[in-house]
């Protein structure tokens, strides 16, 4: 054999090597991935979710910005004492429109997936400012520069229109108006038009105390607001319940 | 003289290009990022159109030979070099939020907070120190296997300082708020664009290498290696399917949202633990064990197996992360037992590993470099028999969301993967830099028993800390209401969170002592100190089979 | 066809015809290595990180 047809052989045995491993490795992600996109039952759909209104959507930017996911879940397990700490158990459709889930690994403090409407707007400003003035063994960081920190709107309807081409399902309307619905959603003398409407049960209120300015506080406080509070969980959960049992 | 004119044209390019999106970024931290960037232009258009040869001065002042008859080692020597100084980095930045976790005015807002600085942490030690030491290990171990040169030596030299850019844009953006909170996947996506084309220049590289080797076999160690640089590529580019708010902007939003997202999220962080941190680094442990042990590995035939065997099963165990979640049963279910079937691959990787030493199980006594290598391989079959407990729903339902999670990957980091990456680069600065001996192989003692103790007390702390509150969450009285409230939980724990990082102020006193007696092994010294033993190393045999000039040629 | 029975007809599969590929190729996979003639190949595979340049050519 001449040395370069040996080097073909041994050319494609490195080749093969890389193809079989490739191959090995990918059955395992292509048999439990690929189902969640097409068994229809993955996502039972419930009543109630809407995508998030530009404000909240603000709001969660920055608690993915800030890294709030180290320390706070939003999945609360199904069992007793989690869902008489936090609420009902979560439910698959309620992240549904979450680019990205924020499920969290860790509850360094605690899960927040139903903490809207649990708090006053004024303690969840007072504990961001300083926690430990409210939760004395709380170890959680200030984040009084939020409210200082004026809300970045010039970009809010190219956010919305990032958001659509990913398969969030906003209407021309919404993501023209972003930015006027981001303003208005936090300023109670605001005409918010038509926001109530396109977004059922969105809070329209100053949320951070100071009405004179938009904050990323403002954002914030409006998103954690929202948290869990767009389901009605038991009929929800009555729907999936059965569709569990009619085979999953 | 054309090559340099060229060269220094793209550079030019490159400098204008950064400039340019500085001046029209949407938000001040891309502009920052772009800035950095032309900084890296800058630097690399000032070397290649200046006439001193800033190479050869950086040689000199580390001391680096070059002998071009030899293997291509300048990549390896840097890569040793940013594997210890990411590591100190990383070392650092875990000790200080785990300080953070214990008095929380350790915080200073915004830019080290706990939520910017953690992933800070976990990417310097898994993708910096663990990037860096892999990166270095398999160009060592890919050439001496094969007895080749690297393939495509320029491309190296790009996989290195390409690396270190993503490593540099990946920290600075974490503390600038530029994050994509997907764990272990948080730069945003021009980074992992940026990350992509080098790490498809480093399979090039690799695969180039073993393609013109002179030895009829692909030794095993190299399969683990090309399993990590393929599977780690597949995992990244799903994981990172973004759609940018805008191309001059930093902000993006992931292709996949809810169940489908945190699924296809599992599936790449549990695989960044499986190729990342095991098929790399068992890459290395199949080499430098056998090297150092001076003994062939154990069975041969039990590393084929352990190899496929391996990379099969653990794709399949992401969910395990999810168990419980609103995730389908059906896939829960699969995470599990794949989970649990996965402790066996392990351990037989282990035993293999160990019993290598058969016959000469003396030199856990004498060669530090052995025990320290024996040690990592006892924290392997820990952390593998650990994980597999800790995937059964029932102790899940107990340890998952607590401090447990964050005991076990440290027994596997800090044991597994720091033990064998110490172990590798006191094996490597000798022979790198052509010296007899390290400088002191007593300091490796004194490493060993300070990164034990401070596994032992990091590891310690944290179980208890995490079975304290994942019991404390879950009782109830006897009036039929849950006894504790959260904060009371966070408490309880203060104590255990003073240990774990006074364990992490240990285990950074050991990575001390390294950087220490590595810098006097690179200037040449050597301690007088009382004797003990390590392999023989013979620089005569430690040559490519072709020697450079024809080994380029073809 | 309903989604429900999709997903039956996916888990009659796994629980069958899956398994049996799956347990097959793990035997002969397995096996594989120890296959009667393989021995010196690998003792010498596993030694060749010991030999110095001029051996074996």
């Amino acid at each position: 054999m001449s040395m370069t047809e040996k080097h073909k052989v041994l050319e494609r045995n490195v080749t093969l090597l890389a193809a079989a491993a490739l191959v090995t490795v990918a059955i395992g992600g292509i048999v439990e991935i690929a189902p969640l996109f097409w068994i229809d039952n993955t996502i039972e759909k419930v009543d109630g979710m809407r995508p998030y209104t530009p404000l909240e959507q603000a709001g969660r930017d920055v608690y993915v910005r800030e890294g709030c996911y180290t320390c706070h879940s939003q999945m609360i397990r199904p069992f007793r004492d989690e869902v008489e700490r936090y609420g009902h158990y979560s439910l698959a459709a309620e992240s549904i429109y979450d680019h990205p889930f924020q499920w969290g690994s860790k509850r360094t403090g605690p899960d927040l997936a139903r903490v809207g409407g649990r708090y006053s707007d004024e303690w969840h400003v007072q504990h961001m400012r300083d926690p430990q003035s409210v939760v004395p063994e709380s170890i959680m960081p200030k984040y009084s520069f939020l409210a200082d920190a004026d809300l970045e709107t010039h970009d809010a309807s190219d956010r919305l229109t990032a958001l659509r081409r990913v398969g969030v399902p906003y209407t021309d309307t919404d993501v023209e108006n972003a930015a006027a619905d981001l303003a208005a959603q936090a300023d109670p003398d605001a005409d918010a038009g038509d926001l109530a409407t396109r977004y059922p049960k969105a809070q329209q209120r100053d949320f951070d105390g100071d009405p004179a300015r938009l904050t990323e506080m403002d954002a914030l406080v409006a998103y954690l607001q929202m948290l869990g509070t767009l389901v009605d969980v038991n009929a929800a959960a009555a729907q999936e319940d059965l569709a569990q049992e009619t085979g999953r | 003289m054309e090559r340099v004119v060229s060269r220094a044209g793209l550079w030019f390019v490159l400098l204008i290009l950064a400039v340019m999106a500085m001046a029209a970024a949407q938000d001040s931290g891309f502009a920052a990022h772009m800035a950095i960037l032309a900084i890296a232009a800058l630097t690399g258009l000032w070397l290649s159109i200046a006439n001193a040869d800033y190479g050869a001065m950086a040689r000199g002042v580390l001391r680096m030979p070059s002998d071009p008859s030899r293997y291509d080692d300048d990549p390896v020597r840097w890569g040793v070099i940013a594997t210890i100084f990411w590591g100190m980095a990383g070392f650092a930045a875990g000790l200080f939020i785990a300080l953070q976790l214990t008095w929380p005015a350790f915080n200073l807002e915004p830019y080290l907070n706990f939520g910017r600085v953690r992933p800070l942490h976990t990417s310097a030690v898994i993708f910096a120190f663990g990037g860096n030491a892999l990166i270095a290990t398999s160009f060592y171990i890919v050439q001496r296997t094969c007895r080749a040169r690297l393939a495509f030596p320029g491309l190296a030299r790009f996989v290195f300082w390409g690396y270190q850019l993503f490593i540099v844009l990946a920290a600075t953006g974490y503390l600038l708020g530029i994050t994509q909170s997907k764990e272990y996947a948080e730069p945003e996506w021009y980074v992992d664009w940026w990350l992509t084309i080098v790490w498809v220049s480093y399979l090039v590289v690799f695969v180039g290498t073993i393609v013109k080797r002179k030895e009829p076999h692909i030794y095993v160690a190299n399969w683990f290696f090309l399993a990590f640089i393929l599977t780690v590529a597949m995992l990244h580019v799903v994981q990172n399917l973004d759609m940018p708010v805008s191309l001059l902007g930093s902000k993006s939003y992931p292709l996949f949202a809810g169940v489908q997202g945190a699924l296809i999220q599992w599936w790449y962080g549990h695989n960044a633990v499986g190729f990342f941190l095991t098929a790399g680094f068992l890459g290395m442990m199949y080499y430098f064990v056998p090297k150092q042990a001076e003994r062939p590995i154990y069975s041969y035939r039990l590393s084929i197996i352990h190899f496929w065997s391996m990379i099969f099963l653990y794709i399949w165990a992401g969910p395990h992360h999810l168990l419980y979640t609103a995730l389908p049963d059906w896939a829960q279910t699969l995470g599990m037992v794949f989970s649990v079937m996965l402790w066996m691959p392990s351990w037989g990787g282990m035993i293999n590993g160990l019993m290598t030493l058969n016959g000469a199980w003396d030199k856990v006594r004498t060669d530090p470099i052995i025990r320290m290598m024996v040690w990592s391989l006892a924290f392997y079959g820990m952390s593998t028999f650990e994980g597999p407990v800790m995937s059964v729903k029932s102790v899940n339902s107990l340890s998952h969301y607590t401090d447990w999670t964050i005991g076990h990957v440290h027994s596997g980091a800090l044991g597994w993967n720091g033990m064998i990456t110490f172990a590798a680069i006191y094996f490597l600065v000798p022979r790198l830099w052509g010296r007899d001996r390290l400088y002191s192989l007593r300091m490796v003692n004194w490493h060993f028993w300070l990164a034990t103790a401070g596994i032992v007390f990091y590891a310690g702390s944290m179980w208890v800390a995490g079975v304290t509150q994942g019991l404390m969450w879950r009782e109830y009285g006897s009036d039929g209401y849950l006894v504790n409230s959260f904060a009371e939980t966070v408490i309880a724990l203060h104590p255990m969170y003073m240990m774990r990082a006074f364990g992490g102020l240990l285990y950074l006193a050991g990575a001390v002592i390294l950087v220490w007696n590595i810098w006097a092994t690179i200037l040449g010294k050597l301690r007088s100190e009382a004797p003990m033993t390590s392999a023989a190393y013979d620089p005569e045999k430690d040559r490519p089979a072709v020697p450079a000039q024809s080994a380029q040629g073809d | 066809m309903n989604p429900h029975s999709t997903y039956e007809t996916l888990r009659q599969f796994a629980d069958s015809w899956g398994l049996l590929i799956l347990v097959v190729a793990f035997v002969v996979l397995t096996a594989w290595p120890f296959r009667p003639g393989s021995r010196d190949y690998h003792r010498d595979a596993a030694n060749m990180i010991f030999r110095d340049k001029n051996d074996g050519e």
